[in-house]
């Protein structure tokens, strides 16, 4: 056991998969001296060689259009998208290339590329740095999508991420880089897998469904209101594709209760697929309709106004209130109503 | 195209020869590959060398003229530094300096008509300056405050960009667009040597070449994508890439003022005249880090960067403004005021600067009512407006 954080988790992971693959190369822009804008690939070039930590020139399209080939060729891409608003530029080369080789060649072709991306909000940045484009990938078949949330899912996600051969998209929560926790780097992967969702705390009130960024949020929501004698019981999902439904079913079943949280915004949203999913599976279990929580549907707004985008512990509050029908700050309206 | 008849020393390392005259103004010659040497008027230490094609484009600029762009370089270097100092004071998030690009950007900067229209990077406030920006409104997106600093209408300059290269094509659709106007004014576009990779700023060449748009390329060599250095984005001088898709180009010294005037001079006259797209490569240099969160010393060799201060921009006009008695301390003593001044203005800008209200994160997503959105905004006053009340139970 060893205590770091969330970004050298990351970076201890990437170093023990290339330690243990030499067909694992490293591709993106400010990556090799600089060890990235966020550091995770420090140090990383100079151990392994600029052959496997490769600065490319900056152009993500060419990057992972590279990377596409690179597998064809038998590697094992890892590409690093600096930050969450750079990802569309290479977006038809992930859903049109990435996402679909191994159904188009009937399973000839693997992709085991990981695409790395910083994402979300609340560190201050000016636009396209806080984006959550989650929902654009899980809507694509053929790409698993993952987001950790604490060090030492970090270190083992990436490494079971690296190790899949099938395309991954690894979310990193950008605001959680600087979190330590207590990493196992001794732990036997085999024994998990970065596609089960995991209970953070139990709960028998209200089931908190949530991922990346917002699972401390979450936590300390759950701790809140257990002052309020309610018990919440969250769940952080680690996989967004595919979902563990059997996982989030089972406490829905026991709480009757559904809270879905994210900073992305609202309509199309992984929300909307876990309340919809959740209801079809559970209706005569529920007690009140699944409620989101999520960003507004705006562009990210500038880092002033964030505060008011991201979901935060009293905004999530006041969801758990709504589903156990105590007065919120919706109390008295009529929900299926237009606004007033 | 003919190897011949090339201009020496015109700087062009390619062209099209019947691009057409444009205002009296003698276009360059044909393809003259290897021409690499950047067109140079006022070396680094200060002395003006004759140039037999480019003199007649700066024939007007005289001893005021000089003076005037030694006064609007020191002036935006004030700026750089005082936003700087505003970001280390907490002012503002963040800041991306221009500091040793002042040239370039001044020399360009001062070419354009009020009728030209300008799409750039994050990193052209002395271009913004020579629109005429609002000071303040050059920091509203770094102080978080706003989402873009001004109407890009009120002084033909689009906000600023920040996916690198997107810029290049919004300016060649508009270049297309004043062809289809009639009009005579020119597109330009501002990007760094690192944009030059995206397929985005090779789309836009394909496009203006196509179409021949009046756009100016203007590609800012400053040597450093962040810690990527030139050689990664491209193999040759990033002027030679342009003749590729059809449209001349010029390697041009970027930290020459006068160089920098002269060659965007000649593109948009160019372009005005119906000649189409240029593409000027300006060499110059970053001094400072990226953004004020980088550390180029992970990156950069120092002796690098004392090779570059030795061509300072404004060092080599002020010595020669010196060589000219140009340089006298009453006129040095109005300069060091304006800039003073102007810094003052700057600072209290951001400071006086309103806070934005939160209803605002709701404004101007759309241009009609979006019914979700109103819900969504109704439904989030209503949650804050639960805050003002008295605590109801349950209720945080
Ligand atoms: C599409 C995209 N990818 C990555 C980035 C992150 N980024 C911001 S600036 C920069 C380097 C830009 O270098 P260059 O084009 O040479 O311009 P300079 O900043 O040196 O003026 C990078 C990689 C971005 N803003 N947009």
């Amino acid at each position: 056991m060893s205590t770091m954080t969330f970004g050298r988790a990351i970076n201890a992971g990437l170093r023990r998969a290339m330690d243990d693959d030499p067909k694992v190369v490293l591709l993106g822009e400010d990556i090799g001296r600089l060890g990235g804008v966020f550091r995770i690939t420090d140090g990383l070039q100079k151990d392994f060689g600029a052959h496997r930590v490769m600065d490319t020139p900056l152009a993500e399209a060419g990057i992972m259009g590279t990377a596409v080939g690179m597998a064809y060729r038998g590697y094992r891409p890892v590409v690093e998208i600096q930050f969450d608003g750079f990802i569309y530029p290479a977006f038809d080369q992930i859903v049109s290339q990435v996402a679909k080789l191994h159904y188009r060649t009937r399973g000839a072709v693997r992709m085991p590329i990981t695409i790395r991306v910083p994402f979300g909000g609340g560190i201050g940045s000016p636009e396209h740095h806080s984006e959550s484009p989650e929902a654009y990938f899980t809507h694509t078949s053929g790409l698993r999508v993952v987001s950790p949330s604490n060090p030492q899912d970090a270190y083992s996600m990436i490494q079971q991420a690296v190790a899949s051969d099938d395309p991954v998209l690894y979310f990193e929560p950008k605001r959680r880089y600087h979190v330590k926790g207590e990493v196992d780097e001794a732990e036997d992967l085999s024994a998990s897998d970065m596609g089960s969702a995991r209970v953070v705390t139990e709960g028998r009130d209200v089931t908190l469904v949530t991922y990346g960024p917002l699972v401390p949020t979450a936590r300390d929501a759950a701790i809140a209101a257990s002052d309020d004698g309610i018990s919440i019981e969250v769940i952080d999902l680690r996989s967004l594709a595919p979902i563990d439904f059997p996982t989030v079913e089972a406490s829905v079943r026991k709480t009757g209760r559904l809270v879905v949280t994210h900073e992305a915004a609202r309509s199309g949203g992984l929300g909307a697929e876990i309340a919809a999913s959740i209801t079809e599976r559970c209706f005569d279990y529920l007690e009140h309709a699944p409620v989101r929580v999520t960003g507004f549907d705006i562009p990210y707004p500038y880092s002033k106004l964030e505060f008011h985008h991201l979901p935060d512990l009293d905004r999530i509050l006041d969801g758990v209130d709504r589903v156990l029908r105590r007065p919120n700050s919706l109390s008295g309206l009529d929900m299926e109503g237009p606004a007033q | 195209m003919t190897q011949d008849g090339a201009r020496p020393g015109s700087g062009f390392t390619g062209g099209d020869d019947d691009a057409g005259p444009a205002s009296g103004l003698v276009l360059p010659g044909p393809a003259r590959p290897g021409a690499d040497e950047p067109v140079q008027l006022i070396d680094p230490s200060g002395v003006r060398h004759p140039h037999g094609h480019y003199d007649p484009l700066v024939a007007d600029v005289d001893g005021a003229a000089l003076q005037k762009l030694y006064e609007d370089m020191v002036v935006v270097r004030r700026i750089d530094a005082e936003a700087t100092a505003l970001q280390r004071q907490g002012e503002l998030a963040l800041w991306p300096p221009l500091l040793g690009q002042e040239a370039a950007q001044i020399g360009s900067g001062r070419a354009l008509r009020s009728d030209d229209f300008v799409f750039s990077s994050y990193r052209e406030n002395a271009v913004a300056y020579c629109r005429g920006v609002d000071l303040a409104d050059i920091l509203r997106v770094w102080r978080g405050n706003a989402s873009s600093g001004w109407d890009p209408y009120t002084i033909n300059m689009a906000t600023p960009q920040v996916i690198i290269g997107a810029q290049t094509l919004h300016a060649t659709g508009y270049a297309m667009g004043i062809i289809n106007d009639g009009a005579d004014s020119v597109a330009v576009t501002y990007f760094g040597d690192g944009a030059t990779s995206q397929g985005d700023v090779n789309e836009a060449m394909v496009f203006a070449a196509s179409y021949q748009a009046p756009v100016v390329f203007f590609c800012q060599n400053n040597h450093w994508a962040i810690s990527e250095p030139v050689g990664l984005q491209a193999h040759v001088p990033i002027a030679r890439r342009a003749p590729g898709f059809g449209i001349p180009s010029v390697r041009v010294d970027g930290n020459d003022v006068l160089a920098c005037l002269a060659v965007t001079r000649e593109a948009l006259a160019r372009a005005r005249s119906g000649g189409g797209p240029t593409f000027i490569e300006a060499v110059t240099y970053r001094m400072g880090p990226h953004t004020t969160a980088d550390d180029p010393t992970r990156y950069r060799d120092p002796n690098e960067l004392e090779d570059w201060a030795a061509r300072d921009p404004l060092a080599r006009l002020a010595t020669l403004l010196d060589s000219l008695g140009l340089l006298e301390a009453d006129y040095t003593d109005a300069v060091k005021a304006r800039a003073d001044a102007v810094a003052a203005e700057l600072r209290e800008g951001c400071l006086s600067m309103p806070e934005p209200a939160p209803s605002d994160v709701f404004r101007h997503v759309y241009s009609a009512p979006h019914s979700e959105l109103e819900r969504q905004q109704d439904h989030y006053e209503r949650y804050l407006s639960s805050f003002d009340q008295p605590a109801q139970e349950g209720h945080r």
